[in-house]
């Protein structure tokens, strides 16, 4: 088709939102349309528009389907929302699975270059073409170009669509290419051609992003680079990984934040970042390296944790600092390697062989990813033992729009109970094993720090206080026992739940933890709204401070909020709690992409109408 | 068996070293493996180079798997700080530990259970590494703790206790080592302490990967007629190519060796490796030529033994790595932590 005979806007009524819907780019993964995405979403950002923005990715480098959803919301609903306003469709491949997906009333663009048959639209949504492989082959020779600058030109079209200030994007284009001023111009141009076809041929949608001012000072990260970010601050020296989706950018995160603050004027390194042979290699270097002071860590998804089990029993038993972000993804084996999931909660929490519970933090955003991340090697040191940093690919590989970081520089890193060289000197008492403080917390020596004393053996075999080898029943029940002291002490230690109480007092509650937070906190928003009050707990840690149990028995229901399929964090909070499991109604999003606000309410509102429930119902309004 | 506390009781005429420290301060608990365990005797011979390198006790980090072998760390060197890890995981464990701190001197110990089988993975990548290290690996061809099953480096067509035939191709460590850059290659025979002290000696002074593949016979499962890896077959079979001693950088060079017949390898810490060659030909600076002549060897029957090859001049995992030079565990949280202002300058980037 001629770039004179546009086919635009033919169809349908036309959805009109400002500052309220979503758009979703379908593309081939591989084909650079990343980048000018990803400035389409900061462009939003900088009209100060608060938006969520959602990789959809195969696992795959070249030629499958990938999409990018982006939700705007000035009033800062940053879960997914379900649905699509606008649909971006720049993949033949999908082509019909993305139109099905537009909301009735909706926009559909495409490259119209090439003429489609009227059974490829759909009545109810508007169609927006803009022929642009037909611009870009008019402007450019080289395949490259055409389909990088492709993407560009979509860019500058969309946001003529939608109200997006051209000078946003510009200054977008110029902070991308500081470094390399001379592909400013070329850019600037392709997003004007973009524009340009808009404005002479078509008319800007109903759907408008119109300045704001509500996104203040946030941040808009990925929650590994935060994860990485605060294993620097929080002191980290060796990191040890094996890739693996979708946690590589952690080691990533680190090596770049690592080359940037932790290397000496004479270029040596204050950081060793090893890429293992495997999962085991790795988390047995952290260990390593943690036995001897050192604070390390590991990053995995599920598959790794799997394989780290061994140790991580070590670390429990031998009782030596580790830290391991798991990055979980959709399980079990293989699963769905680029999508999303809580299902590794019960695996970490009692990995390993034997009787054994470990300590985990549930980061709900990149912020906390960050603060956690730091946090994790204090405890790991304090508490001498394995600490699980729990992300999930949706915090851990999207950019989410958050507060700041934040840090003291009044606080000290706490390394925990280790006796010096001055102290075994003035002849103090060291039993390695030994619960000196009544907190089941022992003090240990690193190597090398005394000629004489200090030293002692570690091992994964039963012992006695003083790390002396013993099979007798009650050296190692005394032992034992001991453990669970210490990860009752773990309660105080890990960041405290957040409790969000309802407008009215009301007998209902829910729980829920991690990535599930935004689409949570519009849930509640909208169950408020219909006069169904729910008080609400975010879990940030594990083992459970008594507050959790407290919240529960002051509910008459409690719905427990997971994204997996087994309710995983239910049944950790039966068997630590002894809860009764009537009193925990499962809310279960488990299919790989991120829990919505609209299915927690739709859940909420068809429980609270079943039968089972409906006599208490009344407890609720 | 249980803990055994050894009286310490020193004769006061016993020798000292360069630092006062007598051989029985470098020894351990008593050891709770079968009586003429070999692998006691290579515990013995640790005992010996530590003394004799005058190693601070406490400046020794040993390490390692789980077996018979594995065990014996805490035979040893009594003050040092052990670490009995999992089974097959010691390089590992080992590696992030040399990362925390470069200043200790890491040695592994290890069987071929540990490291042949199970461990193989984990052997071959510490040793591509290049990690800073003593990796001895006592190697009886069986499984003893379990009574009696073979190993990985059983020899085809050996025979177990209970008459079973091997038919598995052996793994060869030393060949492995070889293959997978190593820096320090040598075979030792647990019942030859002579020539054992001076290798342990050699790869303790070494920077970098130096392995030790040690035969060391299993008095109660691998002894009899038919097993490749018993005393009487070892001893008949062993073929060394030089022996070794070490002269630490301080010590006058004054011992002369016939001309022709002697070696002298300077290592980067100054200290020499003085090689007398029992087979004149061979060259421990070519690696092609120790493959090649190790394979030859063994196609004849023979266990060849000896310091098979090193790079006296070889880097490690640091210096690849480019770590700084005071140890990763003692940097202070000001080394380490950006701080707020820095901060500041990432969040206005992220917006």
């Amino acid at each position: 088709m001629s770039l004179e005979s546009p086919e635009g806007l033919e169809r349908g009524g036309g959805l009109t939102a400002v500052n309220d819907f979503v758009v979703k780019f379908a593309n081939v993964n591989g084909s650079g349309s990343a980048s000018a995405n990803g400035m389409f979403a900061k462009s939003i950002l900088r009209m100060g528009v608060p938006l969520a923005a959602r990789n959809i990715f195969p696992s795959n480098i070249q030629g499958l389907p990938t999409w990018y959803e982006v939700r705007i919301s000035e009033a800062g609903h940053l879960g997914r929302r379900g649905g699509v306003d606008l649909m971006v469709a720049m993949n033949p491949q999908t082509w019909d699975k993305d139109v099905a997906e537009i909301e009735p009333g909706g926009y559909l663009f495409y490259d119209s270059t090439k003429p489609l048959p009227p059974s490829k639209f759909r009545d109810d949504v508007t169609t927006i073409g803009v022929p642009l492989t037909a611009i870009t082959n008019q402007a450019y020779s080289d395949p490259r170009q055409r389909q990088l600058f492709k993407n560009i030109i979509y860019v500058g079209a969309l946001g003529e669509l939608l109200g997006i200030e051209m000078a946003v994007f510009e200054t977008l284009i110029g902070e991308q290419f500081a470094t390399k001023a001379k592909l400013i111009p070329a850019n600037v141009a392709a997003l004007h051609m973009g524009r340009d076809y808009v404005r002479e041929y078509l008319k800007p949608l109903g759907l408008q992003v119109r300045r704001a001012d509500k996104v203040g000072n946030r941040i808009f990260v990925e929650g590994n680079n935060a994860a990485a970010l605060g294993a620097v601050y929080g002191g980290a020296t060796v990191c040890a990984w094996y890739p693996i989706t979708p946690s590589t950018s952690v080691a990533e995160g680190f090596t770049d934040w690592c080359q940037k603050f932790r290397t000496d004027p004479d270029g040596n390194a204050r950081y060793a970042i090893v890429q293992a042979e495997d999962e085991i290699a790795s988390i047995g270097m952290v260990v390593g390296a943690g036995w001897n002071g050192a604070r390390a860590f590991t990053c995995t998804s599920g598959p790794g944790i799997s394989l780290m089990q061994e140790f991580i029993g070590l670390s429990y038993f031998a009782e030596i600092p580790a830290v391991i972000f798991d990055v979980q993804r959709g399980g079990p084996s293989t699963g769905m390697p680029t999508r999303t999931q809580q299902s590794d909660i019960l695996l970490a929490a009692y990995a390993s062989h034997g009787d054994t519970k470990h300590v985990l933090l549930f980061p709900e955003d990149p912020r906390e990813c960050f603060e956690f991340g730091a946090l994790a090697f204090d405890l790991a040191d304090r508490l001498q033992t394995t600490i699980f940093v729990m992300l999930d690919l949706d915090i851990g590989m999207n950019d989410w729009l958050c507060e700041p970081f934040a840090w003291d520089d009044a606080k000290v890193l706490d390394r925990g109970k280790i006796m010096t060289h001055d102290e075994l000197e003035a002849g103090r008492d060291f039993g390695r094993y030994l619960d000196v403080d009544g907190d089941g917390i022992p003090y240990r020596t690193l190597p090398g720090v005394h000629p004489s004393k200090g030293g002692y053996f570690t091992r994964g075999t039963s012992r006695d206080r003083y790390a002396r080898y013993s099979e007798e029943g009650a050296v190692y029940v005394d032992n034992m026992e001991r453990l669970l002291r210490k990860f009752d002490t773990a309660k105080s230690l890990v960041p405290a739940p957040i409790t969000h109480a309802a407008k009215k007092k009301t007998g209902f509650g829910v729980l829920y933890f991690g990535s599930t937070s935004p689409a949570m906190n519009e849930a509640l928003e909208a169950l408020e709204a219909r006069g169904l009050h729910v008080d609400a707990m975010r879990l940030r840690g594990f083992p459970f401070a008594g507050e959790v149990f407290d919240f529960i028995a002051q509910h008459e229901l409690v719905f427990v909020v997971e994204q997996n399929r087994d309710a995983q964090l239910r049944t950790l909070l039966m068997n630590e709690g002894g809860v009764d499991p009537a009193k925990m109604v499962k809310v279960l999003n488990y299919d790989g992409a991120p829990i919505t606000a609209r299915f927690i309410v739709g859940q909420i509102t068809a429980l609270m109408d079943s039968p089972h429930i409906a006599s208490s119902n009344q407890l609720a309004k | 068996m249980t803990y055994i506390t050894k009286p310490k009781f020193h004769h006061p005429g016993l020798q000292t070293n360069a630092l006062g420290f007598t051989r029985r301060d470098y020894e351990g608990k008593v050891s709770t493996l079968c009586a003429g365990c070999g692998h006691d005797s290579i515990s013995a011979a640790i005992i010996q180079s530590c003394f004799e390198l005058d190693v601070e006790p406490h400046k020794l980090a040993k390490l390692s798997g789980i077996g018979c072998s594995s065990k014996t760390p805490d035979y040893f060197v009594g003050a040092a700080h052990g670490f009995n890890t999992v089974h097959g995981r010691m390089p590992s464990v080992l590696t992030g530990a040399n990362l925390a701190n470069r200043g200790l001197i890491y040695l592994g110990v290890s069987g071929d259970g540990d490291s042949a089988s199970i461990g193989l993975g984990q052997f071959a990548h510490a040793v591509r590494r290049g990690v800073d290290m003593a990796y001895i690996v006592e190697n009886n061809g069986v499984y003893g703790l379990t009574k009696g099953q073979f190993s990985a480096t059983a020899d085809q067509g050996s025979k177990s206790k209970k008459g079973v035939i091997n038919h598995d191709s052996p793994i060869d460590l030393v060949g492995l080592a070889l293959q997978l850059g190593a820096t320090y290659v040598a075979r030792s025979f647990s019942g030859d302490k002579e020539q054992l002290v001076p290798l342990i000696k050699g790869a303790i002074r070494h920077k970098g990967a130096a392995i030790i593949d040690c035969l060391s016979p299993c008095v109660a499962f691998n002894n009899h007629a038919g097993s490749t890896k018993s005393f009487d077959y070892v001893r008949e079979h062993n073929e060394a190519v030089n022996r070794m001693d070490v002269i630490p950088a301080r010590s006058p060079i004054t011992a002369r060796y016939e001309p022709g017949t002697v070696t002298d390898v300077t290592q980067h810490d100054g200290s020499v490796l003085r090689l007398r060659k029992i087979h004149a030909d061979y060259d421990p600076n070519d690696r092609a030529g120790a493959m090649a002549f190790l394979h030859a060897r063994q196609a004849a029957g023979e266990i060849v033994t000896g310091l098979l090859y090193v790079d006296p001049q070889a880097d490690d995992l640091h210096g690849y790595l480019g770590t700084v030079q005071r140890p990763l565990n003692g940097l202070t949280d000001r080394e380490l932590t950006p701080g707020a202002a820095a901060l500041d300058g990432i969040n206005a980037s992220l917006r």
